[in-house]
């Protein structure tokens, strides 16, 4: 069944130039994540996430935190919990913005309408190793493997009150890490840095853009010349030219080789001048 | 009658005008067998957490959670919440209890030292011995015991435990027992009342620093809105911790004021139960005997 769907989406991919993404395809799926039923109400298990970690606050408590967390992030990048608060208290608009464009798009459609989690409840990490080489799936757990990082280490949204958008907030943390996979980038300064413009950009979240204008002040003057000459050029040029990263389903092409996914989604891979 | 003018004549010592407020219900002291719980929701089990109900078997896990989260900026977040004057309140409180040698002190709900620490300093110990700091909590005890090893006060004894069954303490073991800001966060405030009582040798003296009810309307008004509005924000600014700050603000609101308090002191068997305000009210000493 599967070389069946394979063989209909190879032929698809050839023609149309697109992957066709339907909600039938299950890989490395855990059970809890594979559920289809009805999702835009209380069945849908983000919904009691976001009541368990949704904190109200009035419009004067979020500006001091957008002013507080933006100091502390700035003074102290070490508190991921401040950045992530900077991002929840300062993005209302550029969340509104991102579910616009989710919605004018079919596998983003299907993302808000699923909310799918990525962590390591929902995604079988195990599974994902078997996958044949230069698959996204494969290559992703090699990211994960090499660079030290967990799927689960992304904080709760606490401060968005709509729930689509504080689920658009939270879809954009988890897919940070894939964010990192398909673009080949690592995650030091550089590559931070250079994912932050592509995140900023595509995004307009002013904590993805301020992360990319103050990033690189910390860049060593060796750092800062590579920077200058090939990273911030080819962030910019994929940052215009890609499809939206939160209009990727992830987790319905797992087995799709890395090199169809890149063209797909119109991604040059990084060549450092 | 002779017992009853000897003791009057003691109430006037102690009472040294201004600064304490007597309460004269002692002189008609219940026997301690007579209790009442002032918790409410007796009947179904459930106790507050803040604003929130919750049951009581799952209060003493949720505050143990709380402050496993906060340990580590605890002293960073006092600061920041009281603008330091925290130190001041702690300063005085150990002021009033004006510890003499030789003497065995307990701390309870000590857990970061800083009323332990002042006691050391005010007793010109040099290494902290006498004291017993107990914490129901490990995080805390932990943060306590590498800033008293900082300070060279390796004689102090640190000892995890539940203020409202020290089964690891005999009877009429200590002269003092201190507890500061950390009875509100009991839940049962009456059996931890009663542990005290038990532990304090005869002439023993229990003595309690807690939030309270600040006295004059206008300012309990600008209290609240600092208290609700400012100090979760700050919470989550400097220590990433909303919640938890939520739900100590709250906690103080649940807290019985100062007459209760002094009350249920009382009928924990303590005499001579007086408290004295400071900073208009917004923390409360209180002081009570075992005879």
């Amino acid at each position: 069944m599967l070389k069946l769907i394979n063989g209909r989406n190879w032929y698809a991919a050839c023609v149309f130039r697109r992957r066709i993404v339907t909600s039938s395809e299950k890989l490395c799926l855990k059970a809890e994540a594979s559920s289809e039923e009805d999702s835009t109400g209380a069945d849908n298990p983000y919904f009691a996430d976001f009541q368990k970690f949704h904190i109200e606050a009035s419009p004067a408590q979020k500006l001091i935190l957008s002013l507080g967390s933006a100091i502390t992030t700035l003074l102290n990048p070490g508190r991921p919990d401040a950045l992530g608060v900077f991002g929840e208290t300062s993005g209302h608009s550029a969340l509104q913005k991102m579910h616009e464009k989710m919605m004018m798009s079919s596998e983003g459609q299907l993302i808000l309408t699923d909310k799918p989690r990525i962590n390591s409840s929902t995604v079988d990490l195990n599974c994902l190793k078997k996958l044949p080489p230069n698959t996204l799936g494969r290559t992703y757990i090699k990211f994960l493997e090499e660079n030290n990082v967990t799927p689960d280490s992304r904080t709760p949204v606490q401060f968005v009150d709509d729930i689509e958008l504080a689920f658009v907030m939270q879809r954009y943390r988890e897919i940070h890490d894939l964010v990192h996979t398909v673009l080949g980038m690592p995650t030091n300064m550089l590559g931070e840095v250079a994912v932050k413009w592509v995140e900023g950009i595509q995004t307009g979240l002013p904590m993805c853009v301020s992360g990319a204008i103050f990033g690189p002040l910390r860049l060593k003057p060796k750092q800062r010349q590579r920077y200058v000459n090939s990273y911030l050029p080819w962030a910019l040029s994929t940052a215009a030219n890609a499809e939206f990263i939160l209009n990727i389903y992830f987790e319905k092409r797992w087995e799709q080789p890395m090199g169809e996914l890149l063209k797909e989604l119109k991604i040059e891979p990084f060549v450092e001048s | 009658m002779a017992s009853l003018i000897r003791r009057t004549l003691l109430l006037r010592t102690f009472c040294r005008a201004k600064r304490f407020t007597c309460h004269s219900q002692y002189v008609h002291q219940e026997s301690a067998g007579a209790e009442r719980m002032s918790n409410s929701s007796k009947e179904s089990n459930e106790t507050h957490f803040g604003f929130q109900t919750v049951k009581e078997s799952e209060k003493a896990d949720k505050v143990y959670e709380v402050f496993e989260e906060v340990a580590q900026s605890y002293d960073k977040m006092n600061d920041a919440m009281s603008f330091g004057i925290h130190r001041l309140w702690k300063d005085i409180f150990v002021d009033r209890l004006a510890p003499s040698k030789p003497c065995k002190i307990l701390d309870v709900a000590g857990g970061t030292g800083d009323i332990a620490f002042r006691i050391a300093k005010y007793l010109r110990n040099s290494d902290g011995g006498g004291i017993t700091v107990c914490d129901i909590n490990q995080a805390m005890l932990d943060v306590g015991r590498k800033r008293a090893s900082e300070l060279g006060f390796s004689g102090m004894e640190w000892l995890q435990g539940n203020a409202e069954c020290l089964s690891s303490i005999a009877d009429n073991t200590y002269d003092s027992y201190t507890i500061a800001f950390g009875i509100r966060n009991v839940t049962h405030i009456d059996k931890a009342l009663k542990e005290a009582y038990r532990v304090l040798k005869p002439g023993g003296q229990f003595m309690c620093l807690e939030f309270s009810q600040v006295q004059n309307e206008n300012l309990r008004w600008l209290y609240d809105q600092y208290s609700f509005q400012a100090i979760p924000v700050m919470g989550q600014l400097i220590a990433g911790q909303w919640k938890a700050y939520q739900y100590l603000v709250e906690s103080i609101r649940q807290f019985p004021n100062q007459e209760e308090f002094a009350g249920m002191i009382e009928r924990a068997g303590f005499a001579f139960v007086r408290h004295e305000n400071l900073t208009f009210g917004v923390v409360a000493i209180h002081c009570g005997h075992k005879l």
